[in-house]
């Protein structure tokens, strides 16, 4: 067993809400991310979890149990710190034992504990080393060996990725999902990074200056965000928004340009509303019935695709097209737009005007 | 001698200079520099020099005029004086110096065990009006020692504490107290917190993770604060001449003034327990050298 509930934590740092009712069901076995820019308060609702953190108000609650009050040990939990926290004047081994020999367990079963996370996660050859010894990379299997050697109610990872290189992230990422899938335990993880999260979770909560925005499954929070803020913070490149209202059948643009009004929209005419248009449901190719048009603004080629800027009014929309695309800037485009795969947001709130109906 | 400290001191701009200007000079600024630095280490260590000297002269070279500075008689006596009585028994002195060590080391020791957990608190934890209570702590080092001697002299009369051993001991590390608290809150700030946190997650409890994984970082730390401490507390003067009388309780430092003042001063007697006073810290800071280096550097400096 190992579910993580979290009810109404709230925290302040002198002046900063850092938690402002953080409310979270981890479910058993899941892999559930918090998601969120830098500030938003991830590591303190993981610390808070963990039991570093004395909460305003609010309870955490471990297998249905009220753990509010207890210590950080009684809590039964690992945790992977962003900057490993490895202890400087012990051995990768001790390192890694060092929970075991918290708890006194015999010196062989350490012994095959160590080993057996060593061999999991290749690092036999480092276990006498001091961490001052060893790359960026080892340092962070370390601090994940010395999490996994024991099987805890849940795993507690503080963007465990961050400070690794582009190429040992995407590497660590499967690797983390193959033993998360391997031990069937309950990981909570942070990490500001939407690729991580998109790619690893089993369910996302994205978090804000303290709050909680929406939960829900990657797919659910990319297809369907709750409100304008999700629906830019997720999603690369970020999704393009135009100010606009409905008008009978119409939707019209403070740009000037109108397109048809999407059947499932129900917002009432003149209300001002943002338009979301992910740049994958954009195109410069296809002609429809349902286009903007605007002029070439850049190109911007990565590779496998290229992302087309194009200027519609003073906005500039971001369409994803193929990488033999070409054109010089000012000329004229017409941006074909997938309005069954739009959004729109309450121009005031921000609030998802589109989820429901779909 | 001829060379102020300033002088000697205005050295230092020479050495500060971009290179070229110190090839242009060559061997000749060099040269300068070594005249100037033998200058100051002659006016340094004369007095100490000098101390030696007399510790280890026989009295009439001692009161050789004009003065002895090679040709004299070497004799050990003011040595054995220092520590062997007239009747042959222990001297004053010895018991003097037995009573330093005992009072420097207890109130160390003393004030070393209550400040590294004070500090470790006032660096990790939240406390209400943290700010004002390490300025509150700070401000009983403001005034020097002899301007509260007096009341202190009263209040210890009332308590019994006057001419003991521990009266010294308590108002020594009293003194060291704020000190111990403000440097070590400085080597405690430098070592991360997440160890504990690491360590209260493996299983530890708090004071466990802070026994086990953040004391031994401080160990430089503690050196080096412990040697300050000490230090005080073996040279103290004030406070030792005013809250003892008695030759059992006195520490040394009151006890070598004291062999100053009668009708004839045996200077060899005062100058070679003057070395035996010298030597346990710079033994002890020497011993310490490496941690104390480290944990200047490492600790309240960077900050």
């Amino acid at each position: 067993m190992g579910t993580v509930a979290v009810q109404g934590l709230c925290k302040s740092f002198g002046k900063v809400q850092a938690l402002d009712g953080v409310t979270l069901d981890v479910p058993d076995g899941s892999f559930f991310v918090v998601l969120g820019p830098s500030g938003a308060g991830k590591t303190t609702t993981l610390r808070a979890i963990a039991g570093l953190e004395k909460l305003d108000a609010g309870s955490v609650r471990l297998d249905g149990r009220d753990a509010t009050a207890d210590t950080p040990a009684a809590r039964d939990l690992a945790m992977v710190f962003q900057s490993y926290a490895l202890y400087p004047r012990h051995t990768v081994y001790e390192n890694i034992a060092s929970p075991l020999r918290a708890r006194r367990r015999s010196s062989s079963e350490i012994a095959a504990a160590v080993e057996r996370m060593a061999s999991l996660l290749h690092i036999e050859r480092l276990l006498q080393r001091r961490p001052a010894q060893l790359s960026g990379g080892e340092m962070q299997r370390v601090a994940l060996a010395r999490a996994l050697v024991r099987s805890p109610r849940a795993f507690l990872m503080d963007e465990p990725l961050t400070n690794l290189d582009l190429k040992l992230r995407v590497e660590m990422r499967t690797e983390l999902t193959r033993i998360h899938r391997s031990l069937g335990a309950t990981f909570v993880y942070v990490t500001n990074d939407q690729v991580e999260a998109l790619s690893m979770a089993d369910q996302v909560a994205v978090l804000k200056d303290g709050k909680v925005q929406q939960v829900g499954t990657p797919t659910e929070v990319y297809e369907r965000p709750a409100n304008q803020w999700v629906a830019g913070f997720v999603g690369s490149p970020p999704i393009s928004l135009l100010a606009c209202h409905a008008e009978g059948d119409r939707l019209v643009g403070a740009e000037g340009w109108t397109l048809p009004r999407p059947g499932w929209t129900t917002a009432q005419d003149g209300r001002p509303l943002l338009l979301g248009l992910r740049a994958e449901d954009l195109s410069v190719e296809r002609r429809g019935d349902a286009s903007l048009s605007g002029e070439l603004y850049g190109l911007e080629p990565l590779g496998d695709r290229t992302v087309v800027d194009v200027r519609v009014g003073t906005k500039i929309l971001k369409v994803k097209a193929r990488p033999t695309v070409t054109g010089t800037p000012g000329e004229p485009l017409l941006v074909t737009v997938d309005l069954d795969r739009a959004h729109l947001f309450d121009a005031g709130t921000g609030v998802s005007l589109s989820g429901a109906g779909r | 001698m001829g060379v102020s400290v300033n002088e000697a001191v205005s050295t230092d701009p020479v050495r500060d200079h971009p290179p070229p200007a110190r090839r242009r000079g060559g061997r000749g600024r060099s040269a300068l520099e070594v005249a100037l630095l033998t200058v100051l280490a002659i006016v340094m260590l004369f007095p100490v020099l000098w101390m030696i000297e007399t510790s280890i002269k026989e009295n009439r070279d001692v009161y050789a005029i004009p003065a002895k500075f090679f040709n004299f008689q070497f004799t050990m006596d003011h040595f054995k004086d220092v520590f062997v009585g007239a009747g042959g028994g222990r001297s004053a002195l010895s018991v003097s110096f037995l009573n330093s060590v005992v009072v420097a080391g207890v109130s160390t020791v003393l004030a070393t065990v209550l400040g590294v957990p004070a500090a470790w608190a006032y660096s990790r934890f939240a406390v209400k009006a943290k700010k004002d209570q390490l300025f509150f702590i700070l401000s009983t080092r403001f005034m020097p020692p002899v301007v509260v001697v007096i009341p202190i002299f009263l209040m210890y009369r009332q308590v019994g504490l006057i001419d003991t051993e521990l009266g010294l001991i308590l108002i020594y590390a009293a003194f060291n107290l704020p000190f111990t608290i403000w440097m070590m809150k400085g080597f405690v700030d430098e070592v991360p917190a997440e160890y504990e946190d690491a360590a209260m997650l493996d299983g530890y409890t708090r004071l466990q993770a802070f026994r086990r994984f953040t004391l031994p970082l401080l160990v430089p730390g503690i050196a080096a604060t412990a040697v300050f401490a000490l230090i005080f507390s073996w040279n103290e003067f004030v406070f030792a001449i005013f809250l003892t009388s008695s030759d059992d309780v006195r520490t040394a430092p009151p006890a070598i003034a004291g062999l100053i003042g009668g009708t004839t001063v045996d200077w060899g007697l005062v100058a070679a327990s003057s070395v035996v006073f010298a030597l346990p810290v710079l033994v002890f800071a020497y011993l310490v050298r490496k941690h104390l280096v480290a944990g200047v550097t490492l600790g309240a400096v960077r900050r």
